[in-house]
């Protein structure tokens, strides 16, 4: 075991992979020789070569159309856009064409990209470096979408990503790329103390379609994703209420087992995510939630999530769900 | 080089087209340029060296379909006749298909009408391990290749023997036996995936090269200038076509840029750059192999415009007499491709006109036989179609939860 953060535990997973398996290439906007404008492939072009890890032209649709090709012709590239709110230009070619190429070619061509892209708030990023854009991606059939939270799941989740035969986007939450974030931008703790910065340093996997349990709870259910698990863990702490967390991890497919249980032992269950209400992945939660959990249900399922607005950047605490009105959603499906 | 058309009442420029409906087209008679204008430049040439080759046009049958010039191929005569051959059944299946369309037996149709000697030449050009991945309007190259027609026909009706299971319109083809890479509606969208394409075959250390193609239209698609950069900065080995066939639907490719060639985009990537006769199909052979050549020597791609006209409609569902004359391709100075390469082999005594009817005769019983042995698979007027079961699959490698979930509510 080592201590990492999110940054390192990405970087060693993506290294781990280079060193297992030579058709692994990475590249993206200033991914090779600088190492990434956040560092998560430093230091992997001097160690596996320019050709391996490389600099590829601002061009995010050109990117994924390259990894489109790379992956048809016996490749694994594993591709940045630097920003999810940049990954709008590469959005035909996911969305038309690495989702559908397996189906389209009855199986005949497949490519396994996995689509690397830092989202997410709480870095004073404004409108077009702040979104959390899962939902644009979990409506596209052939695509799995990932959201790690914390460097032991990153490593984890990223190592499962590269190594699946599917097209996977990949998100990872900027805010916790060095600590953990409980909605306090003046009290921000790093990963060295919290226990899944312990990494261990060797290759491991977990299974796409796996959530966690953060916390145990008889009370109520909160699931959240990125760095909502870190806040809604704050916000049941404010609560006082005994509810358990579930950190979604891979959302599509999610993990139906893990969650419907813990709906029906609770009947009580908050939905938190950072992007805009209307539409959200906690819709789809929510609905499917009800369809499976109705009878269990004490109290109609609250969502918190960011408002239906473009994301702001001096105010973008007021924009973020906080700990405060996690608390509040919890507490009001205890009045029922 | 013809000069663009725009009109001048406009508050900014609108490209016009030479001809619309009513107008008596004439595109001159015939080409200006001529057999031996250009040179054929070494394969390891600067791009520069092909600045002439950008703005002219490649050609090697003359108006008299006399082969001359530097760029006169060195094929073996028997891969003339083949290429003759494939032309023919691809257009005897073109009629056939666009008849088993009007009948309701086909929900769509595109046809390679003029366009031919394009996919048939320069598939015949590459290498067998070379990956082709094109346009809608390349399915001859699954000829060459040597596809069975039964199974591009059980494709096009979304029968129970259709190898992309009912999923795609027709003549989306998918081959990977024959290195076909699967067609998507999205125009443009594979120029840049080849680029991704060759740089794996660079990386694997292969000998593989890959070309695709898109059209005129769809060069002014971000794709286009995508792949055309990534090309120029990694230099894999891909052969990059743009299919100037003069329309986009209805849209001409003087309304499509501003630009004079298409082929001189290419120069200021720094890639090398030819404009090609495409109704020539030793024209389009020669350059292609040059491409060819070079990407076999490491120097990465080269950037062809193939000059051409598109003689049929866009579509069965296109009408072009509502935007063009009716006639106009039959004035078009590149003639017909096949009917050039019947002259320029019987000039040469390698083919005469019983030879010709014969393989029409023969191409005509095995397009029929192969289109009713495709319908006893089934056909999209009256089924059987592929199993409804096989919408969820493939779609992830494995069968989510969600998706079976959704397979058993269908409950078939």
């Amino acid at each position: 075991m080592a201590k990492m953060n999110m940054i390192a535990a990405l970087n060693s997973a993506i290294d781990l992979q280079l060193q297992r398996d030579e058709n692994v290439v990475v590249f993206g906007e200033d991914v090779g020789y600088f190492g990434g404008v956040f560092r998560v492939t430093a230091g992997l072009q001097e160690k596996h070569g320019a050709h391996r890890v490389f600099d590829a032209p601002l061009a995010e649709g050109g990117i994924a159309a390259v990894a489109f090709g790379m992956g048809l012709n016996g490749l694994r590239p594993v591709m940045e856009i630097q920003f999810a709110d940049y990954i709008f230009p590469a959005y035909d070619q996911i969305v038309n064409e690495m989702a559908k190429l397996r189906h389209r070619s009855g199986g005949e061509f497949w490519t396994p990209v996995t689509i690397r892209t830092p989202a997410g708030g709480g870095i004073k990023g404004g409108h077009h470096h702040s979104q959390s854009p899962e939902a644009q991606f979990t409506h596209t059939p052939g695509l799995k979408v990932v959201y790690c939270s914390t460097p032991y799941n990153a490593k984890g989740l990223l190592a499962s990503a590269i190594e699946c035969n599917d097209p996977v986007v990949f998100f990872e939450p900027k805010r916790c790329y060095r600590g953990p974030f409980y909605g306090d931008p003046h009290n921000v703790p790093t990963w060295n103390s919290h226990p899944d910065g312990e990494v261990p340093e060797e290759h491991y996997t977990i299974p796409l379609e796996q959530a966690r349990i953060v916390r145990q709870g008889a009370a109520c259910t909160v699931i959240a994703w990125g760095t909502m698990v870190h806040v809604a863990e704050e916000g049941i702490r404010q609560s006082g209420v005994d509810a358990e967390l579930i950190d979604l991890q891979t959302l599509v497919p999610w993990d139906r087992d893990t969650v419907v249980e813990s709906v029906r032992k609770t009947g009580r269950c908050v939905i938190v995510h950072e992007a805009p209400k209307t539409s959200g992945f906690g819709a789809e939660m929510s609905a499917s939630i009800q369809e499976r959990c109705f009878w269990h249900l004490e109290a109609p399922i609250q969502r918190v999530t960011g408002w239906d607005t473009p994301f702001p950047h001096s105010t973008e605490w007021d924009y973020l769900p906080s700990p405060g009105r996690i608390a509040e959603a919890i507490s009001r499906t205890q009045e029922a | 080089m013809p000069d663009r058309l725009t009109a001048t009442e406009a508050p900014y420029t609108i490209g016009m087209p030479p001809f619309r409906p009513g107008d008596s087209p004439d595109f001159g008679g015939a080409f200006v340029e001529q057999p031996g204008d250009l040179s054929r430049p070494p394969v390891d040439c600067e791009a520069h060296e092909t600045a002439e080759h950008a703005r002219g046009l490649i050609r090697v049958l003359d108006d008299n379909h006399v082969a001359s010039g530097p760029w006169e191929p060195d094929i073996p005569d028997e891969e003339l006749l083949l290429g003759l051959e494939h032309m023919l059944r691809l257009r005897t299946f073109d009629d056939r298909m666009m008849k088993m369309q009007r009948t309701g037996l086909l929900s769509f149709y595109m046809r390679s009408f003029g366009e031919e000697a394009i996919a048939v030449a320069q598939t015949m050009a590459v290498e067998e391990q070379d990956w082709l991945f094109p346009s809608y309007r390349q399915p001859g190259a699954q000829f060459v290749r040597g596809r069975d027609m039964v199974s591009m026909i059980c494709h096009c009706i979304g029968n129970l023997e259709d190898n992309v299971r009912g999923r795609q319109m027709p003549v989306h083809y998918t081959w990977r036996e024959g290195r076909f890479i699967s067609i998507s509606s999205p125009v443009g969208t594979q120029f840049p995936q080849a680029v991704g394409v060759a740089m794996a075959s660079a990386y694997r250390g292969l000998d593989e090269a890959c070309i695709t193609w898109l059209g005129d239209g769809t060069s002014a698609q971000g794709d286009f200038h995508y792949a055309v950069n990534f090309a120029s900065t990694f230099k894999p080995p891909v052969i990059l076509n743009v299919v100037n066939n003069q329309w986009a639907i209805s849209t001409h490719a003087n309304l499509a840029t501003g630009g004079r060639t298409f082929a001189e985009r290419g120069l200021a990537y720094d890639l090398p750059s030819f404009r090609v006769d495409g109704n020539d199909f030793l024209a389009l052979y020669a350059v292609t192999k040059w491409a060819r050549q070079r990407a076999s020597s490491g120097l990465g791609p080269t950037f062809i415009e193939v000059y051409t006209y598109r003689a049929g409609a866009h579509s069965s569902s296109d009408d072009p007499s509502a935007y063009r004359p009716q006639d106009e391709h039959l004035c078009w100075p590149g003639g017909d491709p096949i009917d050039r390469l019947t002259q320029h082999l019987m000039a040469r005594g390698l083919w005469d006109e019983a030879r010709h009817s014969d393989l029409l005769e023969r191409l005509d019983a095995e397009v029929t036989a192969a289109y009713k042995e495709a319908c006893t698979h089934g056909d999209l007027a009256n089924g059987p179609y592929p199993p409804a079961s096989t919408i969820f699959t493939e779609v992830y490698e494995e069968v989510p939860w969600h998706v079976q979930e959704q397979r058993e509510e269908l409950g078939k």
